[in-house]
């Protein structure tokens, strides 16, 4: 079966981080003159410009910060899947990502303890996903 | 160089129109920004030609604006066609003005985003989330007032207390699309979109168009209604997180409290002062954290403070007396700073607030602004 969901739109920039994922690491963008990481990748680093950039592996850890059921399918592939959950994580390492939870209870705090897991969707992507420790 | 403050009530705004709001698959964003032109041409009584400046949004080629209208600027900018445009179109055009760029700006508005069966999300508006099924500007508003339920404790009972009030203007407004009143218990039952958010958080997305006509105070007189001046104004972004589109961690607090407190400092008012708000409604939660960041209560205390019907005409503060993009027009703010205007000049009929002297525009996004009008 095709996988026809939405793909990442691979760029020299994001590359490193989904070939991480298929080896089951989560990575971030990381400055070596300053220290600031960050997920999307930047061109340069926005705290202080710094051009050479480079990546560190998060531990996957992390808090829930928010999480929404989407109830109207944007594309397709995720009509089975209604209602869906997507998720909002503040990483142990400092930056917010959006990912989906895994667990489907209605009992959700804000704050609530996450960690990263690896949903290997198709053959050639791996999501990393987020659920409750 | 001016003081920012130098340009309170310097600028006036003489001339509004407007479209039918709807379904017009026959007609193209020219076309309709050319009838809001002529509505706003001769509700001012302005010689057309006289227009020298013009300001487009959502409208695919200035050049081509300019023929069809035949004007030809000394004075023309270009905005996309993003809601927060709105605010920052109306303060460029009022610097352009005072700067002596032009006499005369018509800005202008069209949207054919329901004939064109616009979706705000999907392949749309690719983003990086979109591998999780995370788009459109909805889901972003849903998990802002999942943060602030979780925070405040804020309830959605609360939340449809803004849709309540803004439908019940709406049905006083002889032009708005939706007007059926509806209770809590309807937004309640209503369909989830993207839960918490349901159907009746949701803005409508209708086609039409809106022009303002803007002059200086001093040639304001000429023409043929009350000019209606711009008193103050004031603008804060937040770029980060800008990969999470239309979403900020803090309900845009920060933003709005500062875009806030520069326009009342400018217009030498309070929020104290404020006849009636205009407050930029893509989907219900952002009411809340504009009436916060305003100051119109503490942080953390809108919930409560619309409760009762707070929002809607003869309340506390009056929202969106037009029936706001939830259920008038989604025009993106363009249509909220005209409804201000007509209350200013006393022309809204069912909906007037007596006495208004007072009207404030808010816009919170990532490009926050608040426009402060009051009565020339
Ligand atoms: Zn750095």
């Amino acid at each position: 079966m095709t996988y026809n969901k939405p793909l990442p739109r691979l760029d020299t920039l994001n590359k490193p981080f989904w070939a991480a994922a298929k080896e089951g690491k989560l990575l971030l963008q990381h400055c070596p003159s300053c220290g600031d990481t960050r997920f999307p990748p930047g061109p340069v680093c926005p705290k202080c410009l710094a051009g050479d950039q480079d990546w560190i592996e998060a531990s996957g850890k992390g808090t829930l910060e928010s999480w929404i059921d989407m109830h109207r399918a944007y594309w397709d592939g995720f009509k089975d899947d209604l209602p869906y959950r997507v998720c909002l994580v503040r990483l142990e390492e400092g930056p917010v990502v959006v990912s989906n939870l895994t667990d489907k209870t209605e009992n959700l705090r804000m704050g609530a303890p996450v960690k990263v897991m690896f949903d290997a969707v198709s053959e050639d992507l791996t999501l990393p996903k987020f659920s409750l420790v | 160089m001016y003081d920012l403050n130098e340009l309170k009530d310097k600028i006036a705004v003489i001339g509004v129109g407007n479209t039918k709001y709807g379904n017009f698959p026959e007609i193209d964003d020219y076309g309709l920004a050319a009838h809001a032109f002529r509505n706003a041409v001769n509700d001012c009584g302005i010689d057309k030609n006289k227009v020298d400046g013009l300001l487009v949004s959502r409208i695919p080629y200035y050049a081509r604006m300019g023929e069809v209208l035949g004007i030809n600027p000394r004075w023309t900018i270009t905005l996309p066609g993003h809601g927060r445009m709105s605010g920052m179109g109306i303060i460029e055009a009022a610097a352009a003005i005072a700067s002596g760029q032009c006499d005369y700006a018509a800005l202008l508005y069209a949207n054919i985003g329901r004939s064109r069966r616009v979706n705000y999300g999907g392949d749309e508006s690719p983003g990086t989330w979109d591998p999780w099924g995370f788009t459109s500007p909805g889901a972003a508003h849903a998990m802002a007032f999942r943060r602030h339920m979780e925070m405040y404790g804020t309830t959605t009972r609360q939340l449809a207390e803004v849709s309540v009030s803004i439908r019940y203007h709406a049905c006083l407004n002889p032009d708005a699309v939706m007007r059926n009143p509806i209770t809590i218990e309807d937004h309640e039952s209503a369909r989830f979109i993207t839960a918490p958010l349901r159907l009746l958080d949701y803005c409508l997305i209708n086609d039409g168009a809106v022009c303002l006509i803007l002059t200086s105070k001093e040639r304001a007189k000429d023409f043929a209604k009350p000019p209606v001046l711009i008193s103050g104004w004031g603008a804060q972004d937040t770029y980060s997180p800008s990969s999470i589109a239309n979403f900020d961690m803090d309900f845009w607090y920060p933003a709005i409290s500062a875009a806030g407190k520069q326009a009342y400092e400018m217009a030498g008012v309070t929020h104290k002062d404020v006849d009636a708000l205009m407050c930029y409604d893509n989907f219900s939660p952002t009411v809340l954290f504009s009436l916060e960041g305003l100051g119109f209560c503490g942080q953390g205390e809108s919930g409560a403070f619309v409760e009762d019907g707070a929002l809607s005409l003869g309340g506390r503060l009056p929202v969106n007396t037009d029936g706001g993009h939830l259920s008038n027009s989604y025009m993106q703010g363009w249509a909220l700073n005209v409804e201000a205007v007509r209350q200013l000049r006393g022309e809204c009929g069912a909906r007037q607030i007596p006495d208004c002297e007072v009207v404030q525009y808010v816009q919170s996004t990532p490009c926050t602004r608040s426009i402060i009008y009051t009565r020339g």
